[in-house]
């Protein structure tokens, strides 16, 4: 055994092996130190990573002086312990164990669901012969679920299911019911899995050892080709995860092992890649027809043909790109607009934003973190000089208090999610703040179901009750920020007696709160949606960066600010600059030095001046300041507020050249469509939630004609003059480091051994900054700045008219706007319908009866969904995801805009509703 | 091979109609508020409150069952885990019949089944409406009345078909337990007085330690630890500290806690304080299983009384928690009651660490079975040598032992340990039943053992038995007679065990099972059984796995005519 780093230091415990005179190190179990030391015991229900559960029996060692045999993955050495791991007694009883499964397996034969069966693998080492012993009366197989098969005639009750379910992912679905050889593994009340709370993440899948759970379609029967090591295309968790490819087609998936994710995933990870192999999927370049005038109704895939034609790449492009450029050279610079994409690689989102910088020649570039973080990056960059995240996700587990406010990371970043329940179960109090009671609440040990809207009062009076008991961190507030003074002044106002009516929280609660996250030795703050889709989304993250500051709770481990990224890139996709006030790296364009140092970089005259935000875009359009647009892998006729009024621009697009995978919701409204590349189809970096530059790798090649976004991109550029020579992601990337310190230390070659890096790592060979702030913050006087936010009403109260409150977020299983989920078959099986959830008594009060339609009409636009009862959702109040075509949520809301990040109000605008209508026609 | 059929239309409905899983219905919510009132929701009180589910609507409906989830924070697997575990919970689902609400659990354990309780249970089946539902249940806890069949909670002694009907119709549901020494008659013969003396701290916990070590009590729930030893363990760590007193007797032939309980309920209580305040246990919880309902009932009024009227008025007791069994042999095992105290499903845990180290909520933990703790009164009062004055051939000390079976007078028979059965059938139960031959015997319970009668006159005692393959347990003994089967009462033994086997471990869930199937057969395959028998005596977690097996074995040994 060679000596390594992690063993060296760690205390011994000498004692007998086999004969042997070993040592175990501290901590270890019998098994560890036997596999440690090159023994291979027996083992079923022991799994390294999930707690030890000694049931299976299958690992009993001889201990000298015991009566009985022990399970040696629950027993650890003690000094003079003699034990025999093959001894007769104990190799009788391991081979018995054996046996007795494998008697109870399908016809007693290897497991037909499983190729590497673990019980299979160890009858063979062990040599058990056939069964001696008659089968048990096997259960039903449960295929209901799209993702995942349930066949219990190969269970062996070893429990790694429930482990993995209740420990590593706390969803807490799988019980193990009823008592002896009756006992089974149940989903809920011994429901089917497709009937159950159950949300396919497939922990337990990953676990089984026999395949009693397996991926659906006996998939993971099939021998890959290959398999390959990239990351995930859905959420800022950026989880890492193994792809086995068969014939060019993703087979299945496997968790790895990423700082990010330690083997777990979500069904989108694991089971929705499969909206790649989609026939629907974009082949061929698509010109829109002579004479055939835009409407603003949804293009239907099947009417295709009646408004698009195909044509080869070179007619596609050059008439994409001619039609840019004869607007950018007739109406002017200003006239063209980009919306960039936050799923798209760095590389990608580099080179279009220089496209829009020097082919377009103005800074009109954005990206749907507009619609998302805008408000909380401006808060950020404002009050500490930087946008992004102080501490990754993990630092939870380091935290005694955790804020999450306006995020329902169960939902939106469910890997992340279970690395606050495990360190919720751990002792960490979980401060849950969101009007909606939401799965997470389980674990938190205070939720507070505010009034939609009050979060500035909320959070001003928690921190009146700070300074008001003397909670405040005096020696931080000195040395570290700036401005305290007039916040003191301004949080005068802000009792918790004043505040409780307004906010609908008791004041005991908020002074609890209060305390609990000023006293402890690390409280963290991570946010979401609720906090910056407001008009006053900037205020409210104020209040949080000012929570933060005068508590100290920042700068260490454990604490901090962590706006929690959607998009699997759109840190990275705001990192490289595709925002209109700023290069890459946040730097004003506004600033000469800045446009200095960029127009040297690349060789071109640059606009001072800030673009377009993503809205705005809109506006300019039917003011007839806009009249082209480049949208890539973005999808504004489906995300922007008021649908009504955002579609009728695209429609009014002189040109509308839109790059992507599918024909999306905006694809229709083209005038020429250029199919693009998948995730997992391309080569590129990624940047999550927590800074982590990841490697994704390509697994499969794209359908049909479409090409690789870096391609399609540089041959626009090309015809627009730019005479760029990238020859793939490696070098853009290389040219990215020049103009970003953020990165300039990450090479290519270390990304790709490492897979995942973390930044600021500004010279080469930087080990990586995950947490930052530790000294100063990047500001001018390096200072933190407190910025008071005075409480303000959202843009839209409801009224007689229209009572109700309308919010507006996401599911699950799908992702935003559902051009990915609702194409893969295996999510859009799990949540096939438009739904609205309201708590059942206000349904009640509308006489609706749960799952019948509901009609939803705003002074913008209406629709029809079916009526969710769920009693989490707060009375007055309706919740809703934006991605079904036939029901969009966006019709209905507020294009109202905080007014220094430009994000519309999402989260609030008022509705009326009654019983029944008619839902939309689907479109994919 | 089946597949679960789920429609798609049903699903499409229900996705329509709420999140995933089962949603809160709030008339149920408020049916279990109303239910659990002001009671603490907290986890260990699951149990509890599913019982007062069960009790009010004799069943318990996902709905209830859901939003008492929703009430304690716990997810709907949580509980269903919890409820399907304990035979005495119902859990119906949409769509499924709940059960009649009256139910007759006829008895069919070991010496009830030689009392006729198959032919019984034929005959109520065939012969009660389908207003009632007729259970074969293990051991009630009254072998001394065998057959007994439970109509709802009232037991019916020497069952007939004929008394068991009269009780339904006449609606006979009630158990009641009315003829023990009251508190005022116990304090009148001095009871109470020693343990003022111990809260009043005029007695030294020193000096009762040093009287249970000397007296030699060794724990009478079956296991057989020095009762005094284990006292100074625990009190070595740290507090806080708990105890829990073992009252789940459920062992087949096991009826001894009931009687003491029926007679004179406050010695028990007193020996139990006296327990706890020489240990030092902060809280004390009583596991009482749910066969013995007239017991609970009586002993939540007494256990009030004493609260209400304490000896001493200065020096406060522990509090006492009087916890409800629900039907599980299992939670007899103290690892297993303690899982069962705090809420949740009755698996034994993996020792080390052992109880008195981390026990009950993670704590030093004194568990006692509560026989043990009704003899510290005497103990303290007379003195160790008292109780070790007593024993027979060589051997110390008192046993109470239960006995069932072919003997004219079964019942409790307090006597000296180290007596032989021969001389118990003699000198205690008056013989042999008319037309029955002394066979056999069981020494310990369907867990110790059987031993045939050339085999009668050996010491029974702790340690004496174990080098036959038996043991004597908690002294249940069953007698058997040549109208009876060793092997067909070993049978039913082990088909006791697969019945009760909590269904954690390999050996035990899958061995028991699969050695009932092989002992079903006409030809028992020694071998193989011996070769289970064992493993499932090595690698099983807990007793009822390494006894299990004892009952077949003494077959293979002391019966092989018959095989």
């Amino acid at each position: 055994m060679a000596a390594n780093q992690e063993t060296m230091n760690k205390a011994t415990i000498d004692f007998t092996l086999d004969g042997k005179e070993v040592s175990a190190l501290d901590g270890e179990t019998l098994i560890q130190t036997a596999q440690r030391l090159g023994t291979e015991i027996p083992h079923l229900c022991y799994k390294e990573g999930l707690r030890a559960d000694g049931n299976c029996r299958a690992c009993v060692v001889e201990i000298e002086g015991e009566r009985t045999l022990a399970p040696s993955c629950c027993r650890a050495a003690t000094p003079g312990m003699k034990v025999q791991t093959s001894s007769d007694r104990a190799l009788k009883s391991q081979k018995m164990v054996l046996e007795l499964l494998k008697s109870d397996m399908p016809e007693q034969k290897e497991s037909p669901y499983k190729l590497d069966s673990e019980l299979d693998q160890w009858v063979k080492k062990l040599n058990v012969g056939e069964p001696r012993f008659e089968a048990r009366t096997q259960p039903a197989a449960d295929l209901s679920h799209p993702a995942i098969a349930v066949n219990m005639d190969a269970c062996i009750q070893c429990t790694r299911c429930l482990r993995a379910c209740r420990e590593e992912q706390m969803n807490d679905v799988i019980g193990y019911a009823n008592r002896g050889s009756h006992s089974e593994i149940v989903f809920d009340i011994a429901d089917p899995m497709a009937a159950s709370s159950c949300v396919a993440c497939g922990e337990c899948v990953q676990a089984c050892p026999t395949g009693a759970l397996m991926p659906a379609n006996n998939v993971a029967l099939e021998v890959a080709d290959k398999t390959v090591d990239s990351t995930c295309p859905y959420c800022g968790v950026g989880c890492l995860i193994k792809y086995h490819v068969k014939d060019d087609k993703i087979l299945y998936t496997e968790g790895r092992d990423g700082d990010t994710n330690h083997f777990r995933l979500c069904v989108k990870g694991r089971y929705g890649f499969n909206y790649i192999h989609n026939p629907l999927r974009l082949t061929k370049p698509l010109i829109r027809r002579e004479g055939v005038a835009k409407t603003t109704e949804l293009l239907d895939p099947n009417d295709l043909d009646k408004v698009f034609r195909e044509a080869s790449w070179d007619e596609a492009l050059d008439f994409a790109a001619g039609g840019l450029k004869k607007i950018r050279d007739t109406q002017g610079k200003k006239a063209l607009a980009g919306l960039g994409s936050a799923k798209g690689s760095n590389e990608e989102a580099y080179l279009f934003q220089k496209l829009v910088r020097t082919g377009f020649g103005s800074n009109n570039v954005d990206h749907c973190t507009r619609l998302c973080h805008a408000s909380s990056v401006v808060a950020l960059l404002e009050g500490l000089g930087s946008g992004a995240v102080s501490n990754p996700v993990e630092d939870v587990k380091k935290a005694e208090v955790i804020i999450i406010i306006g995020s329902n990371p169960t939902v939106n970043h469910p890997v992340g999610a279970t690395f606050m329940k495990n360190a919720a179960k751990n002792g960490t109090k979980i401060i849950l703040m969101d009007p909606n009671r939401t799965d997470i609440a389980k674990y938190a040990s205070h939720s507070l179901q505010f009034r939609p809207d009050t979060d500035v009062a909320m959070l001003n009076s928690i921190m009146h009750v700070i300074l008001d008991e003397g909670l405040q961190d005096d020696k931080f507030i000195k040395q570290r920020t700036e401005d305290f003074d007039q916040m003191r002044a301004h949080l005068k106002e802000y009792s918790p007696e004043k505040v409780a009516p307004i906010c609908g929280i008791d004041a005991n609660t908020l002074r609890e709160v209060a305390r609990l996250y000023a006293n402890s030795k690390g409280s963290m703050i991570l946010w979401g949606m609720g906090v910056s889709q407001h008009i006053h989304g900037t205020d409210n993250s104020r209040c949080l960066i000012a929570l933060a500051l005068m508590t100290g709770q920042i700068g260490k481990p454990g604490s901090g600010l962590h706006p929690l990224r959607g998009q699997n890139n759109v840190q990275g996709a705001s990192d490289v600059g595709l925002i209109p006030m700023v290069y890459p790296d946040y730097q004003p364009v506004t600033d000469p030095a800045n446009q200095a140092k960029f127009e040297k970089l690349w060789g071109v005259e640059l606009d001072p001046n800030p673009g377009l935000t993503t809205v705005e875009m809109i506006h300019a359009i039917l003011k007839d300041e806009v009249y082209g647009m480049f949208v890539q892998g973005e999808n504004p006729a489906m995300s922007d507020p008021n649908q009504n009024h955002a579609r009728k621009a695209f429609a009014a697009l002189e040109h509308l050249v839109v790059q992507d995978i599918f024909l999306t919701e905006t694809a229709g409204f083209a005038d020429v469509i250029l199919p693009a590349s998948a995730f997992y189809e391309k080569n590129g970096t990624f940047s999550n939630t927590d800074r982590r530059v990841q490697m994704g790798r390509q697994a499969v090649t794209p359908p049909g004609e479409a090409q690789q976004d870096l391609w399609i991109l540089q041959e626009i550029a090309n015809r627009l003059g730019c005479g760029w020579k990238y020859n793939g992601p490696e070098d853009v990337f290389n040219e990215m480091r020049l103009a970003m310190e953020s990165i300039a230390g990450m090479t290519w070659e270390r990304l790709d051994n490492e897979d995942s890096l973390t930044y600021p790592l500004e010279n080469v060979g930087d080990p990586g900054e995950p947490v930052i702030f530790i000294e100063d913050f990047p500001t001018e006087t390096g200072k933190g700045r407190f910025v008071p936010a005075n409480y303000v009403h959202a843009d839209e109260m409801p009224d007689n008219e229209y009572p109700l409150i309308f919010i507006t977020g996401r599911q699950l299983e799908h992702w935003h706007t559902g051009s990915m989920t609702r194409h893969s078959p295996t999510l859009d099986a799990i949540e096939p319908d438009p739904v609205v959830a309201i708590h059942p008594e206000d349904l009640n009060n509308l006489a609706i009866e749960p799952g019948d339609l509901i009609t939803i009409e705003s002074r913008r636009g209406k629709i029809t969904a079916y009526a969710r009862a769920d009693i989490g959702i707060q009375r007055g109040s309706m919740f809703m995801a934006f991605c079904y075509n036939e029901a969009s949520a966006n019709l209905i809301t507020n294009e109202a805009l905080d007014p220094f990040a430009k994000i519309p109000e999402f989260k609030f605008c008022a509705v009326k509703a009654s019983a029944g209508g008619e839902i939309g026609v689907r479109i994919n | 091979m089946a597949v679960i059929k789920i429609s798609p239309d049903q699903i499409k409905r229900k996705k329509r109609s709420g999140p995933k899983g089962h949603a809160v219905n709030l008339t149920a919510l408020e049916e279990v508020n109303a239910l659990l009132g002001d009671e603490s929701r907290q986890r260990d009180l699951l149990i509890e409150h599913l019982h007062k589910i069960q009790d009010q609507y004799q069943h318990i409906s996902s709905k209830h069952l859901v939003a008492l989830a929703h009430e304690m924070n716990l997810s709907p697997a949580e509980v269903f885990e919890v409820a399907s575990f304990y035979h005495h919970f119902d859990v119906v689902k949409e769509g499924q019949t709940a059960p009649p609400a009256l139910t007759v659990r006829v008895c069919e354990s070991v010496s009830c089944e030689m009392a006729g309780a198959h032919p019984l249970i034929d005959a109520l089946e065939n012969g009660l409406s389908d207003k009632v539902r007729v259970q074969k249940v293990p051991c009630v806890g009254r072998c001394q009345h065998a057959p007994v069949a439970v109509v709802g909670q009232n037991p019916i002694h020497q069952a007939t078909a004929e008394t068991v009907t009269a009780a339904v119709e006449n609606n006979e549901i009630k158990d009641t337990m009315t003829n023990y020494i009251s508190m005022e008659a116990y304090q009148a013969d001095g009871g109470y007085q020693t343990l003022k003396k111990v809260l009043e701290g005029k007695m030294s916990t020193e000096s009762i330690m040093k009287k249970m070590e000397d007296s030699g009590l060794r724990g009478l729930g079956g296991a057989g630890f020095p009762a005094g030893r284990k006292w100074r363990i625990v009190n070595g760590f740290e507090a806080p500290r708990m105890m829990a007193v073992n009252i789940d007797e459920g062992e087949p032939g096991t009826f001894k806690d009931r009687h003491y309980l029926e007679q004179d309920p406050h010695r028990f209580l007193e020996g139990m304080l006296i327990a706890a305040l020489t240990v030092g246990c902060d809280a004390i919880y009583i596991y009482l299983r749910d066969e013995y309902a007239g017991c609970r009932e009586a002993l939540t009024k007494e256990i009030a009384n004493l609260e209400n009227n304490p000896p001493s008025s200065v020096y406060k007791m522990p509090p006492i928690y009087l916890r409800r069994g629900a039907g599980a042999y299992i939670c007899g095992e103290e690892s297993a009651m303690v899982e069962s105290i705090e809420g949740k499903r009755g698996m034994p845990r993996l020792r080390p660490p052992f109880l008195a180290e981390v026990g009950l909520f993670g704590r030093p933990t004194l568990e006692h079975n509560m026989e043990s703790v009704y003899w510290v009164r005497d103990i303290v009062e007379k003195g160790p040598d008292w109780f070790s004055s007593h024993g027979r051939h060589e051997r110390k000390g008192l046993r109470s032992f239960s006995i069932s079976g072919r003997v004219n007078k079964p019942g409790v028979h307090l006597a000296p340990a180290g007596i032989t059965m021969r001389e118990l059938i003699e000198e205690y139960c008056e013989g042999m039943q008319d037309g029955h031959e002394f066979y056999g015997y069981f020494p310990g319970g369907a867990s110790g053992g059987m031993l045939p009668e050339s085999m009668a006159d050996i010491p029974m005692d702790f340690d004496t038995l174990n080098q036959y393959g038996c043991f004597i347990g908690s002294a249940a003994v069953i007698v058997f007679s040549n109208q009876d089967s060793a092997k067909q009462l070993a049978l039913n033994a082990m088909k006791f065990f697969e019945e009760e086997s909590c269904g954690q471990c390999t050996p035990c869930r899958v061995g028991t099972a699969k050695a009932a199937t092989l002992m079903e057969q006409k030809e028992w395959n020694t071998e193989l059984l011996e070769e289970l028998a064992s493993v499932m005596v090595d690698a099983s977690i807990c007793g009822l796995g390494q006894a299990a097996p004892n009952p077949m074995r003494c077959v293979i040994k002391y019966f092989p005519d018959e095989l």
